[in-house]
């Protein structure tokens, strides 16, 4: 592989690779999901209390929200045109950035026994 | 900045004669820009559990409107959908699949495999019970 690739280029690889981690990651999740016995606050708070669970949806956040930002970017691209193209990416790309946060401060109160 | 983008740009939809394996592709950008919509739903749900039982309870409203569970069925066969053909994406980066037979074929195994998932996630766990609130 070109060991300086170019922004698109780099786009372009890190959407695939975003892709592939995401299999394991989604399939992880919804598998955990259904066998939780219910979903209520009990269970699920017990749930992404767990290290390693707790990793896992966090690792699923971030590969979703850049996996998305990317995508909605491409689409942003293809499809919005003149001025509120630039205006669409840059909004795409703070909305996904504020739930990047939101994920990361969930993830952190989940872990560390909830009420955070 | 963002324009122009640095890569060849989709041509316009209206250029093409219908096939089902555009409509497909399609579709793979629709059910992209749907999920993308609803993992504000799978962080907002997070943000709650983290937030303690009042707020989670609320969520706990909110996702068991009917509006709601329409959307997350909905997102369910989007995941499936976005999942194999995301792997038929993944195949044709990779060099395989690019005849017109293989390309129809590999059509086929994706709507296949996306109603048998769809299913079997429905009818094989608690999800139909979860989406539906039937007890």
């Amino acid at each position: 592989m070109n060991p300086r690739p170019g922004r698109a280029t780099r786009h372009w690889r890190n959407q695939r690779l975003t892709s592939i981690a995401l299999l394991p990651l989604g399939l992880w999740f919804l598998a955990a999901l259904l066998r939780q016995p219910d979903l209520d606050y009990a269970t699920v708070a017990a749930w992404l209390a767990k290290p390693l669970q707790a990793l896992l949806a966090l690792l699923l956040g971030i590969a979703i929200l850049w996996h998305s930002g990317q995508g909605v970017q491409v689409v942003l691209e293809d499809y919005v045109g003149g001025r509120l193209r630039g205006f669409s990416i840059r909004l795409s790309q703070f909305i996904h950035a504020v739930a990047a946060a939101a994920l990361a401060w969930a993830v952190y109160g989940l872990v560390t026994g909830g009420g955070a | 900045m963002h324009s122009p983008a640095e890569r060849p740009l989709s041509p316009h939809l209206q250029v093409y004669r219908p096939m089902y394996t555009m409509v497909l592709s399609i579709l793979h950008r629709a059910t992209g820009l749907f999920l993308s919509a609803c993992s504000l739903l799978f962080v907002g749900w997070l943000v709650a559990a983290a937030a303690g039982p009042d707020a989670y309870a609320a969520a706990g409203r909110f996702f068991s409107g009917f509006a709601v569970r329409f959307v997350l069925t909905v997102a369910l066969a989007a995941f499936w959908y976005h999942l194999f053909a995301g792997i038929r994406h993944l195949a044709w980066d990779l060099g395989f699949g690019f005849e017109k037979s293989s390309a129809r074929a590999s059509a086929a195994v994706v709507l296949v495999c996306t109603a048998a998932a769809f299913a079997a996630t429905l009818f094989l766990t608690p999800a139909w019970r979860w989406l539906t609130g039937t007890p």
